[in-house]
């Protein structure tokens, strides 16, 4: 299967070539089935590419430990639904996941559009065959997953031998949630090559540039929305699993996948300029090319060792050829746009800095200051080595220094924002739209101050939040109650209904409204509080309102690990609220340990509970406990914002039907009765 | 002209405030990052920075006392004593013959004191995992407890 699997890969690479190749003659010389069998390879690359992948997943499940890879990160006892996740365990195996992800979005838009826009097909496809053909460079050639383990035989030849068992997953990958959260990451990172490819394709053929931005407007979509699944994922990981009580340390290889997304979102954003007023057209297509880089970047970061991570030390060569890749991307951009830049040229103005372009602008700013904030701050060790010889790293202060100011300004454009008119907002809508929310945010911030918040950033945060959501609502209401005063309808079946007329413009404040969410939740760890404490059995822990009781203390063999596991009593005032069972696990086969952190999740704060190994004089469990406000309306804001995302892809439920003259009419001639006007069916936006 | 002033106004006071801000917070958490052998050369203001010391445990040197942890890290045939002081739990990757990097300064007596620790498992040589295993001490945490806010 190993021959199989490695067959498959040269095949798909090859085809790949062919894809590139012949997509480039095609595009020359115009010829039909030149440009059909271009685009069929491409599809046949990325057939080969799945069966590749799934020959990789039967040497996982059928435990053939002759495969170097396969021994490296499974083992008899692990279970099965561990051996899924082995596959993206180790270099290799998450190259070709990769280049797996990639190849499903790659088949789906080749499919798509394989009768479509014609004019542009062909340069797409091209650039997606480059880019698989570089992931298909690592995966045959630099690091191939079905190496097999040899070594000299009985005659001095070389032998192909089988180890009895293999050294088993991580333990810290061996939780559900960590199968979950590199699949969506992935698909964020490998979804914004689409984007990519159409933009710079587009730039390529000289597409008009209002077609291109509404063909990928959907793929950006869905390649965001994995990104920031992925992205959360990580933290509530982080959260659960590593416990030291937070989500987001600006490690690098955090930072690396947030880069993406301060970009890809100021995309989404932007798009709406170019859509509606023909403007920022170069700016949308260097911001994909950037998030496509940054994506890049980001694999490059956490797999080349640049700089150090908890998630990486190791020092790789495979970071020569990503940085190799980024400037070869980098370089044909520039080409690109250079050559054909006079295409791009905008057709508006910015009028007024009370316009919803305006916000567009800030929101984009502001993405991109933060943008550049994090990356410096991430290379810095690099930049520095380079400058001044010392390696300098920055640390927590320094990204939340500028971060939490960024995103409070973020937070208030995106209640602003979609208030503000296209060219100039007259004072009169300004009163309108922001009158009570602005009230009514200060009013709530007022109370909140006299009861006792006095901590400035979390005080903007809340007063924002409010005022965002007032906004929102108010949006809502207002146009459930145009709908509603037709169709009779309750208020709740008119706001799902004009959500579904609107699904773009009433998905996108469902996300906002997840967003604010989000920032709710991020504003309580101003308030975070934690306990460090000895315990015997029968002894207690007070923290907050809650009080700990260690009611005893077993080990536990499991299939694969031996699990060391407190049991404790949670008391509320004195009455037993419920048990937790924060616990560590130990395996044998590569003598690892992992935590388990206990926790109990309200609305208000979490309780976050960590058996922290035994104390060394007595022997006595230790208990390191955590209140952390707030934290799961982080988590319910994400899911809101995934779910608002989808509701933003559905198509809109009744299409718009507008009324236009067939034919010009002449000066003299009255409008002739058979002049029948033309019904043109397009999409509803705002 | 005149919008135009005002946008870049407005884009100007954004980047410098957020320019002011990432200088005071470099400052604050500006760590430099030297190798075993370099630390005894270290002269001046620059043994008083806050530093990272990467190296592998020795074995047998991990001591557990009341309120901290003595370990020995060995890089390029030399040793440090370390004294980690944070308050939370060592990651669980953090045993004899792993890859270690602490964070925090040096003593007169040319031992460290570390306030934070992240430690790798030294068996995987190959290229580290992506989804690999981050094994963090408090790491921020430490800090948090200090600090008002960590993300």
């Amino acid at each position: 299967m190993d021959v199989f699997g490695s067959f498959a890969l040269l095949l798909a690479f090859i085809c790949a070539v062919y894809s590139f190749v012949g997509g480039i003659f095609a595009i020359r010389t115009r010829h039909p089935l030149l440009v059909k069998s271009a685009r069929q390879a491409g599809m046949a690359t990325c057939g080969l590419i799945f069966i590749a992948t799934f020959s990789l997943v039967y040497l996982f499940f059928s435990d053939s430990y002759w495969v170097s890879y396969v021994v490296a990160h499974s083992n008899r006892d692990l279970p099965t639904f561990y051996k899924i996740a082995a596959l993206w365990a180790g270099q290799e195996g998450s190259l070709l996941f990769w280049s797996f992800l990639l190849a499903i979005y790659v088949f789906s838009a080749l499919f798509v559009y394989r009768n479509k826009n014609g004019e542009l097909m062909p340069y797409v496809g091209v650039v997606l065959a480059g880019v698989q053909i570089f992931f298909l460079t690592l995966n045959n050639f630099v690091a191939s997953p079905f190496k097999v383990l040899a070594a000299p035989g009985a005659n001095g030849a070389l032998e192909i031998f089988t180890r009895a068992d293999g050294n088993g997953l991580t333990p810290l990958l061996q939780y559900p949630e960590m199968v979950i959260h590199p699949p969506n990451l992935y698909s964020g990172y490998t979804g914004f090559t689409i984007p990519f490819a159409f933009a710079l394709g587009a730039l390529l053929a000289r597409y008009p540039g209002e077609k291109w931005i509404h063909l990928t407007r959907k793929w950006t979509m869905i390649a965001w929305c994995f990104q920031t699944a992925g992205v959360l994922l990580g933290a509530h990981w982080a959260y659960a699993v590593l416990g030291w009580g937070g989500y987001w340390g600006w490690d690098p290889v955090e930072n690396a996948s947030l880069l993406p997304w301060l970009t890809g979102t100021a995309f989404l954003h932007s798009v709406m300029m170019q859509e509606k007023r023909g403007m920022m057209k170069v700016w949308n297509v260097w911001l994909v090319f950037l998030t496509f880089m940054l994506c890049i970047l980001g694999t490059t970061l956490t797999r080349s060792g640049i700089v150090s991570s908890v998630h990486a030390f190791a020092q790789s060569s495979i970071g020569n050829w990503f940085v190799g890749f980024l400037a070869l991307i980098l370089v044909v951009c520039l080409v690109a746009y250079v050559k054909n830049r006079d295409y791009l040229k905008s057709e508006n103005r910015l009028d007024s800095i009370v316009s919803r372009e305006s916000s567009f602008l800030f929101n984009n700013l502001i993405l991109l200051v933060s943008c550049v904030a994090v990356l410096s701050g991430t290379l810095f060790p690099v930049f520095s080595e380079w400058l001044s010889g010392s390696r300098i790293s920055v640390g927590a202060p320094f990204f939340n220094k500028v971060n939490i100011p960024l995103g409070l300004i973020l937070l208030f454009l995106t209640g602003v924002g979609p208030l503000l008119a296209w060219r100039k907002t007259s004072s009169g809508s300004l009163k309108r739209n922001f009158g009570w929310p602005s009230l009514f945010s200060l009013a709530v911030g007022g109370v909140v101050f006299a009861l006792g918040l006095h901590e400035f950033y979390s005080l903007i945060c809340l007063i924002l939040c409010v005022f965002v959501a007032s906004t929102i609502v108010m949006e809502f209401y207002r146009g459930a109650r145009v709908v509603r005063a037709r169709s009779g309808a309750s208020f709740a079946a008119s706001a799902v209904d004009l959500t579904m007329r609107n699904t773009r413009r009433y998905g996108g404040y469902i996300v906002h409204m997840g967003m604010v969410l989000i920032f709710v939740g991020l504003a309580g760890a101003a308030f975070n509080k934690d306990v460090q404490k000895d315990m015997q059995v029968g002894s207690t822990l007070q923290i907050g309102r809650y009080n700990l009781l260690l009611q005893s203390f077993d080990s536990k063999p499991e299939r694969n690990y031996t699990s060391e596991r407190m049991v404790v009593e949670v008391l509320q005032n004195n009455q037993p609220l419920m048990m937790l069972y924060p616990e560590r696990r130990f395996f044998q086969t590569n003598q690892e340990s992992g935590t388990m952190v206990a926790i109990y999740s309200t609305l208000r704060d979490d309780l976050y509970v960590v058996y922290a190994g035994q104390s060394p004089d007595t022997q006595t469990p230790v208990i390191h406990a955590y209140l952390n406000p707030l934290v799961k309306w982080i988590w319910l804001g994400g899911a809101i914002v995934v779910m608002g995302t989808i509701v933003t892809l559905l198509p809109n439920r009744r299409s718009v039907l507008v009324f236009a003259a067939a034919q010009e009419p002449s000066g003299s001639r009255p409008l002739s009765p058979s002049l029948a006007p033309s019904v043109t069916l397009r999409e509803g936006h705002d | 002209m005149q919008k135009r002033a005002k946008f870049g106004i407005g884009i100007g006071v954004i980047v410098v405030s957020m320019a002011f801000l990432a200088w005071l917070g470099y400052g604050e958490s500006k760590t430099y990052y030297h190798t075993i052998a370099e630390l005894p050369t270290l002269k001046g203001a620059a043994r008083g920075h806050r530093l990272r010391v990467g190296g592998t445990v020795e074995p047998g040197s991990i001591h557990r006392l009341a309120g901290r942890v003595d370990f020995v890290l060995q890089g390029e045939g030399q040793s440090l004593p370390v004294s980690y002081v944070g308050s939370d739990p060592l990651p669980d990757t953090f045993v004899d013959k792993s890859q270690a990097l602490v964070e925090g300064s040096l003593t007169n007596q040319g031992s460290f004191v570390a306030e934070q620790v992240q430690a790798k498992c030294a068996s995987k040589y190959e290229a580290a995992p992506t989804a690999g295993p981050p094994a963090k001490s408090a790491a921020t945490g430490a800090e948090s407890g200090q600090q008002s806010s960590t993300m």
